[in-house]
């Protein structure tokens, strides 16, 4: 390298690279840099999602990114000792070889987060330089009508959880006659398990923008919200810088791109309600109330925030449409399995060797999810269980692996693909405590609306601990638990109370002998 | 700054001011107030009643349904678990046992110095680190009892 270049180092600013010492690795690299007289350029990037190697570093050299990981800030000075700079110092243990070629990021197909971990985040100029900004370009071009028209083509489902069909609500709000609409992004992330969305909006925010812009053109609304979680500061940060650098280069503003267009975006905070992410009890909360759900119709398309029309959509969904609006919806529309089209975002967590951020086309099994990308369980014992779809979601056996990945297949199972979390548990799971805790958590997030909700599920706390105290008895309680579950799913409201039966009933069903039952038969 | 149960009118009246006519204003506000004060006074709702042209028992309301509003002081020290579901496959349960003995103190729980207190969440987007925490807003993932000794060593408030 010649003594003048300074090399690009990229240390990650993601929230789960920093929870894992990033900021103190980016600190030792400036210091060991300064020590040695050597310039560096450190920019900091988000997570390209492979988390157990984060915090993950690359250096750019000759075009190439060669990652190193996991870094801690103890690793820095045998980095420089290895040349990490100028050459590939294939000795060192930490060197993963080029960043793209590692197998986990190299069998992905991605489209929403292609350049989540690549750019830097607050960058517009990195955004162009990496084909941001093409979908806005031709939506500036085109009427809202055929801009809704090729997110209807692409059969863009809502990634939220409820699947939804995107254009089909796009066009419902355009066709209201109303002259003030709404766009409002759905950031409450609230499933656990999931983390996609805070890793797109701080990994590559401008996407989102470029995204909510668009559909505010699709339907005729000047004002969009993000709503976001209070859980994710590290998003707000990053959320409201990358809004002011769109802003000051005209991406965003009254006046988008010269075109006389305006478009403006405000961030909002919530204050740690799970049932906040349900887009009515949301609206309520963006209009400063109580959480409380709303009865339907009507719809939010119609009458939603403020009684405006409004198009609610989860961070996922806006965030596909760039790429849909720039190559055509029957492009996107290609890629999936069934009626799940385009590129799905899959998280993986808790029991596995390699947690971490997958976007696929639909129609992976989840045994390629969990083994083939994620090695495995990470205590290496066996893999007993998997919640697919977050809190809400199923318990599935291992007996089920062989499941496809996509809306409909999951639903025949049983379950349901909510917002793509996949949780794996190891043999040493106690499906009965699982069960409790899926009730204990609807208790402590009700919004109390609903009796069975709200008394119910406290009663199914109730009803579950006993059986936790004498399994071998629990037969009567287990006939009760059933009802409950029953009256949760017919008189609920929503799906907190609506779906709590189904991790519930999963686990009795596909685990009895953890409920004191006999073990099912082996399965053919 | 003073732990006792004395609070700051003047924030609070400059935070209701700035953001009244915000779309949304109430929750903005009692946010703001949350942030800038570590909890929300009670003796502050009325106040933001009137700023705002509420009712009282609809400011109350709002104030008591999220749970990120305290409505007393806060302690010197918040920690937080996450007790969600891929937490708990990595040992999350262990690490609370862990954290309680340690502290003194359960979930939802203040030490009687107001050293400490502890609270329980339910994800922090960090599963892919699991078990994760908080420490006085510093975010941690990969915790083990160890791990979470250490962070509290170099993140306590004393
Ligand atoms: C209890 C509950 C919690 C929800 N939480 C979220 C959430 O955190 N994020 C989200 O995008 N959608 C969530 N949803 C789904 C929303 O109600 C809504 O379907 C979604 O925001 C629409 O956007 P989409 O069509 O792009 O998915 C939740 C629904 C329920 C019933
Ligand atoms: S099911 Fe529960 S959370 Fe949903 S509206 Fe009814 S009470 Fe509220
Ligand atoms: S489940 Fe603990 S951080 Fe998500």
């Amino acid at each position: 390298m010649s003594a003048g270049a300074s090399a690009a180092i990229f240390v990650p600013r993601d929230s789960g690279a920093l929870s894992l010492g990033a900021d103190s690795v980016a600190a030792a690299i400036a210091a060991e840099a300064a020590r040695r007289g050597v310039a560096v350029k450190l920019v900091r990037n988000g997570s390209r999602g492979l988390y157990w190697l984060e915090p993950m570093i690359e250096v750019e050299i000759a075009g190439e990114r060669l990652a190193y990981g996991p870094v801690g800030s103890a690793d820095v000075p045998s980095l420089f000792e290895a040349g990490f700079l100028s050459a590939a110092p294939g000795g060192h243990p930490l060197a993963l070889g080029a960043a793209g070629k590692i197998p986990y990021l190299a069998r992905q197909h991605r489209i929403v987060f292609a350049r989540a971990g690549v750019t830097d985040p607050l960058s517009v100029d990195d955004y162009l330089a990496h084909g941001g900004f093409h979908g806005l370009k031709r939506a500036l071009e085109m009427p809202g009508a055929a801009i809704v028209d090729e997110v209807v083509r692409a059969n863009l489902r809502g990634r939220g959880g409820a699947a939804f069909p995107a254009g089909v609500k796009w066009k419902t709000t355009l066709d209201q006659p109303d002259q003030t609409k709404y766009v409002v992004c759905n950031a409450d992330e609230g499933d656990s398990g999931t983390f996609a969305d805070r890793m797109l909006m701080e990994g590559d925010p401008l996407l989102l923008i470029e995204g909510m812009t668009i559909a505010g053109l699709a339907v005729g609304a000047a004002q969009g919200f993000i709503y976001l979680r209070s859980e994710y500061p590290h998003a707000l940060r990053v959320l409201t810088a990358a809004i002011a650098a769109a802003e000051s280069r005209g991406y965003l503003g009254k006046n988008v791109r010269g075109t006389g267009r305006g478009f403006a975006l405000d961030v909002v905070v919530g204050a740690g309600a799970y049932i906040c992410g349900e887009e009515t009890a949301m609206l309520e909360s963006l209009e400063g109330k109580r959480g409380m759900v709303r009865y339907k119709p009507p719809v939010p398309a119609v009458a939603g925030l403020f009684g405006r029309p409004t198009v609610v959509n989860n961070v996922l969904t806006f965030a596909s449409v760039p790429a849909i609006v720039e190559h055509g919806g029957d492009a996107y529309n290609q890629l999936g399995a069934g009626r799940s089209r385009g590129t799905i975002p899959l998280q993986l967590a808790g029991n596995v060797a390699r947690p971490g951020l997958i976007e696929v086309p639909f129609g992976l099994s989840l045994r390629e999810l969990i083994y083939d990308f994620g090695g495995g369980t990470r205590s290496g014992r066996p893999l007993r269980a998997v919640q697919v779809g977050g809190p809400l979601g199923a318990y599935f056996p291992a007996a089920m692996l062989d499941l496809k990945i996509d809306y409909e297949a999951l639903a025949e199972a049983g379950g349901l693909l909510g917002h793509g979390g996949v949780v794996v548990f190891d043999d040493t799971v106690d499906l009965a405590a699982m069960a409790r805790y899926a009730m204990e958590f609807c208790a402590i997030e009700s919004c109390g609306k609903c009796t069975p909700c709200r008394i119910g599920s406290t009663r199914g706390v109730e009803l579950l601990d006993r059986v936790l105290r004498d399994r071998a008895a629990a037969g009567a309680d287990l006939d009760l638990l059933r009802e409950l579950c029953d009256t949760l799913a017919a008189g609920s409201l929503c799906a907190l109370g609506g779906l709590t039966p189904m991790p519930v009933m999963s686990a009795l069903r596909h685990f009895p002998e953890d409920f004191g039952l006999p073990a099912p038969a082996a399965r053919p | 700054m003073d732990s006792a149960e004395t609070w700051n009118k003047d924030a609070v009246a400059a935070i209701v001011a700035a953001l009244k006519d915000a779309p949304g204003a109430l929750l903005r506000i009692l946010r703001r107030v949350q942030d800038d004060l570590g909890w929300v006074p009670p003796p502050a709702l009325p106040m933001i009643a009137h700023g705002l042209n509420l009712s009282r028992a609809e400011v109350h309301g709002v104030a008591s349904f999220y749970h990120d509003f305290r409505h007393t002081p806060p302690a010197r020290n918040v920690i937080r678990l996450c007790r969600a579901e891929s937490c708990q496959a990595l040992g999350a349960e262990a690490l609370a046992r862990h954290v309680r003995s340690r502290l003194g103190v359960g979930f939802g729980g203040t030490t009687a110095d107001r050293s400490f207190a502890l609270e329980a969440v339910y994800c922090l987007g960090n599963c892919a680190c699991s078990p994760a925490g908080v420490i006085n807003g510093h975010l941690l993932g990969r915790l083990t009892p160890e791990a979470f000794d250490d962070a509290l060593e170099s993140l306590v408030r004393r």
